[in-house]
């Protein structure tokens, strides 16, 4: 045997056993979350589109029917009545609550605040409550004759109106309840704008610009990934809303208040109709997808990311 | 200042619901309905506490609600850090690609897999137990992989490397390492899902029939009763009720402020 011509075995190197040895842990790791995104998530959404094609109630097992389903819902007045409720709910309160969280973060952040953590924990305790007993309390301030809200509009003399009993006013309640909450925002904004470096300001004024234009050249665009963020968490959040229309006005007066998923709720636990229902879970999938992929598209126009180098 | 006006003002207002509530369950019934509304109770009254106390079997919700949120946070807290170690330590095949998914599921709405996990629970014979509201937390949720993996990556990899020159496996990493380090996160996570499970109408609603069952949230409802149809309820004692299913939240807000500020603050701000 030649010495000079023996070839030396193929040997791993400790960086391959070492990333496969990674790769396994890392899955491991992970796999609560993977499991769980597959089991409890993926394959649910499958077997709901499935279920979306069937008749379903709750004794037998599914029928086909194709796309019937989808058809009666183009015919549903409460489907399309439950769309439209949602879709003002959303296009109204999402707005309102980042400008009115924003507004406010803008004034608690004026250097001339004194006990700033008192305010913003004042403006934050809202955001703390929820559920039944945020719904019951407002259901109390709405009450036309003895709750509060009407009480300090008399103050000023005006007759404040029947609040959830009235189709025209239900809605706008809600609404208004919805922003009680907006300091949970508010400390969010509080955080991006106490995080914009004091430089740009001073440079922005070195240049000459008032107050005003720093506020457009500075601040706005800074704050824009966090308002994009909010954006989209909160227009996701609004079509979610439950607890407060089944516990107020169980949808009324005369479905002025019926939200998408008490619609679906009472569609699959009360009619027990559980292929329509996932239909119109599907639906609202869809409509989510669709106006999040709208506002992200629009991002790269409006939204500026002030040097991040670490992206998910 | 005009600013500093506004700004009190508006925190008033935004006080004003907890007084009311407050100011009416201290009240008697004839007075609640008074026009117009006092807003500060003349008499002031006690007794609608113990008798919404004693209008439904509260001990039981209580411990109901409690055996739900505490097996919740701790199923939060162990698979949420064990899964955004992994994504923010390791280095595995397609871990960016899997985040994104993360990511994505964020933004999915909790109903559109609603129906066939009720039937995936039904076929289990989960019904009518607690466990389709537990098990869930078991398995991480986005906003807490999010929120723990920014916290994790902000912790020196330098600490990584010495604890594994002195020969730790990567699970004695993230355990005796990582983990520790991740306190304030982790505060965060126990206090939001703490909030999230003990606030949590529709998920005992879909699978609590038995009255035995029921959580707070549930009581409460029961309590109230149909707000705007079948005749009012008493309102003074459903305020005092209400008023003690927040009490808890609004305690422990007031302890842990920091670290609900901040797990807000990381999402929002770093999202």
């Amino acid at each position: 045997m030649n010495a000079v011509s023996k070839r030396w075995p193929r040997r791993r190197t400790y960086g391959s056993r070492l990333a496969r040895n990674a790769a396994i842990a890392g899955y491991l790791f992970i796999s609560p979350w993977l499991i769980g995104f597959l089991c409890l998530t993926l394959g649910p959404m499958i077997a709901s589109l499935y279920f979306s094609l069937t008749k379903y109630g709750m004794l037998d097992m599914p029928r086909w029917v194709g796309l019937g389903n989808y058809s009666e819902l183009l015919e549903d007045a409460e489907f399309w009545q439950s769309l439209k409720v949602t879709s003002i709910y959303t296009f109204s309160s999402v707005p309102l609550h980042l400008m009115f969280g924003f507004m406010v973060a803008l004034m608690l952040n004026q250097n001339a605040i004194r006990s700033l953590s008192l305010f913003r924990t004042v403006y934050y305790l809202p955001a703390v409550v929820s559920g039944v007993a945020v719904a019951v309390l407002w259901a109390w301030i709405f009450q036309p004759k003895a709750g509060i809200l009407n009480g300090v509009l008399a103050l000023v003399g005006i007759k404040g109106p029947m609040w959830l009993l009235d189709p025209t006013w239900a809605l706008p309640a809600m609404i208004v309840m919805s922003l009680w909450g907006v300091g949970g925002g508010m400390v969010i904004y509080l955080a991006g704008l106490q995080g914009i470096p004091t430089v740009y300001y001073e440079a922005a004024s070195i240049d000459g610009a008032n107050a005003w234009q720093r506020f457009w050249a500075v601040t706005v665009p800074m704050m824009t990934s966090v308002l994009f963020f909010n954006l989209i968490m909160g227009i996701v959040g609004s079509f979610q809303v439950f607890t407060q229309a089944y516990v107020m006005t169980r949808g009324g007066p005369m479905d002025a208040t019926l939200f998408y998923i008490l619609y679906l709720y009472v569609t699959a636990f009360r009619r027990f109709r559980m292929g329509y229902a996932s239909a119109m879970a599907w639906i609202l999938f869809v409509v989510i997808l669709a106006v999040t992929s709208l506002v992200i598209k629009s991002s790269s126009a409006w939204v500026y990311y002030a040097g991040e180098t670490i992206k998910a | 200042m005009v600013l500093h006006l506004i700004v009190i003002a508006g925190a008033a207002v935004v006080l004003v619901p907890f007084f009311w509530m407050l100011s009416s369950s201290l009240k008697r019934e004839i007075d609640v309905f008074r026009i117009p509304p006092q807003f500060i109770p003349s008499p002031v009254v006690w007794v609608n506490y113990p008798e919404a106390l004693s209008s439904h079997p509260w001990g039981l919700f209580l411990a109901n609600t409690l055996i739900i949120v505490c097996t919740t946070m701790f199923g939060a807290l162990l698979s949420n850090s064990l899964v955004a170690f992994g994504f923010a330590r390791v280095r595995f095949p397609l871990r960016g690609l899997w985040f994104l998914v993360v990511l994505a599921t964020m933004m999915l709405p909790r109903q559109v897999t609603l129906i066939p996990l009720y039937m995936l629970f039904r076929n289990l014979g989960w019904l009518d137990t607690f466990k389709p509201l537990i098990v869930p937390s078991y398995f991480a949720s986005a906003f807490y992989i999010f929120l723990l993996r920014q916290f994790m990556m902000t912790i020196p990899i330098e600490m990584d490397d010495a604890a594994r020159i002195d020969g730790c496996n990567v699970f004695s990493i993230y355990w005796r390492i990582v983990l520790p380090l991740c306190k304030p996160a982790l505060g965060t996570v126990a206090i939001f899902s703490f909030m999230g499970a003990w606030n949590d109408f529709f998920g005992p609603l879909i699978y609590l029939n038995d009255p035995d069952k029921r959580t707070l949230a549930l009581g409460l409802k029961s309590l109230a009763g149909w707000v705007v149809s079948s005749g009012p309820p008493r309102w003074a004692v459903v305020m005092a009720m209400s008023f003690l299913v927040m009490l808890p939240c609004l305690i422990l807000f007031f302890f842990t402020q920091r670290y609900f500020i901040q797990g807000v603050v990381i999402t929002g701000v770093k999202g």
